[in-house]
C-alpha cells in the first residue's frame, strides 16, 4: 500500500508474480499438536508465511486484576521473529503487535466458550517465524486449531483470509508484494457455521462492489481453510492411531 | 457411567462440525444447537448416550466435580487453610475444618506442608467455580513414599477399565498399591521394580487409549516385564478398586 513499483503484480492473462490467478490462494500446510509442553498448538504455512501457536490454558488468570468473575479472559501474544522479515525487526512489542494480538484475541472471544471459565484465563502465543503478508490471518488460523488442540471448548474453528486489490484486480489472499505495491489489503476471518465476520479490516482504497466481490472470493477460501484446519486436527489423531497399531514406538 | 449405545461411532469431531439433526437427538455433553444442528463443541469422540449424542473429549483440562477423589499437591500455606493445586484452573483451599485433624490457628505448617501430596475429595464447586476440598473421607489421607504418575485426566476411566477391571489387574499383577485420581494423577506405591513395571503400564495405556482390547495388551506387557508367579493374585490386593488401606 505503501511504495510504488514498476512490476507488474496482474499481468493481461490475470496471473500475478507468483503464478497464481486472481482467485487462488497461497499453498497451505497445517499440523496440530507440534509442542509438547504446550496445551495445545499449531504449526502453519501459508506460501512463505510459517507461523507457531500454542495455546495454555484454562489456567488461573496472572496478573490477577485481569480477572473477570464471569468468564474467561483471553490473552494473545502476537510476535514476529527478529528472522521472520528481510531487514532484522526489532524485537519486542511494538504498537502493530498490540493491535494484532488485541484483534486476535477478540476474534478468538466470539466463539471460545469463555464463561465456562470464570476467573481463569485462556493464553494464545502466536509466534511469525517468517513473515510474507498475510500474517495475522496465518496467525488467527492457527491459534484457533491450537485452542482446539488444547480441548478448549468453542463454538467453530476460525478461519481467516485475506483478500485485495492490485493493479486495478481483486485478488485473493496478497502476497508480500502486492501487500507493499498494491491498492488495498482486506483480512477476513469468518465462524463457518454462520458466517458471521469476527475480524475485517481494510487498509487501503477499493469500490463498493469491489469489496464485495473480494469478500464473496474470501468468503469462499475461508471455507476451504476451514476443512484444512479440520483435516490437521483429525489428521493428529488418526496418526496416533496408526502408530499404536505398529505397536510399540 | 451412562449406558452407552451399542452403535459406538469413533468418530472424532472437531469444534463446529455436524453431529444430527436436533428433532433425532438431544444434544448432550461439550455440544450446542443451532438452527436444529447439533453441533461439536469441542474435539473428541463422537458418542451416542440413550437419545442424547456427546462428545467425549481427547484433552482438556480437569474441571472438578462435586465427589471426585483426587489428588492434590500442596503450594501454599494460611494460618487456617492450605492451597492445593489439583491440575484444575483454580487453587482448591482446603480448610482445617476439613482434615481429620485438630489443628491450632497458624499451626497449620505442623500438618501439612508445601509440597505434601494428599488425596483429597472435592466437597463443593460453585457456579463461579470456586472449590472446596475435603480431607475428612475414608482413605482419604496424606500420602507418603511411592510415585505419582500424571495422564491426561481423560484417560483415567482407561486406567480404571471397565467396573475396575483394568485397575485391578494392575494391581494383582504388579502387586503395588494405587489410588486414582479424577484429575489425573495417579498414585502408585510398591516394590521398586514392580512401580516401574506399574508406571510404564500406565503410560501405555495413556498412549493407546483410544485401541481395543487394551486390558489385554496391558496384561501381556506386564507378563512380560514380571514373570508371574503363582501367588500373584495374593488375597490382600483384592480390595476396592480405588484404594488399598495401608
Amino acid at each position: 500500500m505503501s511504495g510504488h513499483t514498476d512490476m507488474t503484480l496482474v499481468n493481461d492473462q490475470g496471473i500475478r508474480i507468483d503464478g497464481r490467478k486472481v482467485d487462488e490462494k497461497r499453498p497451505i500446510k497445517i499440523e496440530a499438536g507440534v509442542l509438547k509442553n504446550a496445551d495445545g498448538s499449531c504449526y502453519l504455512e501459508i506460501g512463505k508465511n510459517k507461523v507457531l501457536a500454542a495455546v495454555y490454558g484454562p489456567r488461573e488468570c496472572r496478573p490477577k486484576h485481569l480477572q473477570d468473575p464471569t468468564k474467561a479472559v483471553i490473552q494473545c501474544k502476537y510476535n514476529m521473529e527478529t528472522f521472520s522479515v528481510s531487514d532484522r525487526k526489532r524485537p519486542g512489542t511494538d504498537r502493530r503487535s498490540v493491535e494484532i494480538s488485541k484483534l486476535i484475541a477478540e476474534a478468538l472471544e466470539n466463539v471460545v466458550q469463555t464463561e465456562l471459565f470464570p476467573r481463569a484465563s485462556i493464553d494464545v502465543y502466536i509466534e511469525i517465524l517468517q513473515a510474507n503478508a498475510g500474517t495475522r490471518c496465518a496467525g488467527l488460523t492457527a491459534a484457533s486449531v491450537a485452542l482446539a488442540d488444547a480441548g478448549i471448548p468453542m463454538r467453530d474453528l476460525v478461519p481467516a483470509i485475506a483478500c485485495g486489490k492490485a493493479d486495478d484486480h481483486v485478488v485473493l489472499d496478497l502476497n508480500k508484494e502486492e501487500d507493499n505495491y498494491g491498492q488495498a489489503d482486506v483480512p477476513l476471518a469468518i465462524v463457518p457455521s454462520t458466517d458471521e465476520i469476527v475480524l475485517l479490516q481494510m487498509d487501503g482504497n477499493m469500490t463498493r462492489e469491489e469489496l464485495d466481490h473480494g469478500l464473496d472470493m474470501a468468503f469462499g477460501a475461508a471455507h476451504e481453510v476451514y476443512e484444512l484446519q479440520k483435516a490437521a486436527l483429525k489428521k493428529r489423531y488418526s496418526d496416533l492411531a496408526k502408530k499404536e497399531g505398529a505397536g510399540d514406538e | 457411567m451412562e449406558r452407552r449405545n451399542a452403535k459406538r461411532a469413533r468418530e472424532i469431531v472437531t469444534p463446529g462440525d455436524v453431529l444430527a439433526a436436533s428433532d433425532e437427538y438431544k444434544p448432550g455433553d461439550n455440544t450446542y444447537e443451532l438452527n436444529g444442528q447439533i453441533r461439536a463443541q469441542i474435539m473428541g469422540v463422537k458418542t451416542y448416550v440413550d437419545d442424547a449424542v456427546t462428545v467425549i473429549p481427547l484433552g482438556g483440562c480437569y474441571m472438578p466435580v462435586t465427589g471426585d477423589t483426587v489428588i492434590g499437591i500442596i503450594n501454599d500455606i494460611g494460618p487456617s487453610n492450605w492451597m492445593a493445586d489439583i491440575n484444575a484452573p483454580y487453587p482448591a483451599p482446603l480448610h482445617v475444618s476439613e482434615v481429620p485433624w485438630k489443628v491450632e490457628f497458624g499451626d497449620t505448617s505442623r500438618f501439612l506442608n508445601v509440597g505434601d501430596v494428599v488425596l483429597l475429595k472435592i466437597l463443593m464447586v460453585d457456579e463461579s467455580r470456586k472449590i472446596q476440598v475435603t480431607m475428612k473421607d475414608s482413605g482419604l489421607r496424606k500420602i507418603e513414599g511411592g510415585q505419582l504418575v500424571e495422564i491426561t485426566h481423560s484417560k483415567i476411566s482407561r486406567v480404571i477399565g471397565k467396573s475396575g477391571s483394568m485397575i485391578q489387574m494392575l494391581k494383582n499383577m504388579t502387586d503395588c498399591r494405587l489410588f486414582v485420581g479424577q484429575n489425573g494423577r495417579i498414585w502408585v506405591d510398591g516394590d521398586d521394580a514392580n512401580v516401574e513395571v506399574a508406571v510404564e503400564a500406565i503410560k501405555i495405556i495413556e498412549a493407546e487409549a483410544q485401541s481395543p482390547n487394551l486390558t489385554e495388551r496391558v496384561r501381556s506387557f506386564i507378563e512380560s516385564k514380571l514373570p508371574q508367579t503363582a501367588g500373584a493374585d495374593s488375597p490382600q490386593n483384592a480390595g476396592d478398586n480405588r484404594e488399598e488401606s495401608q
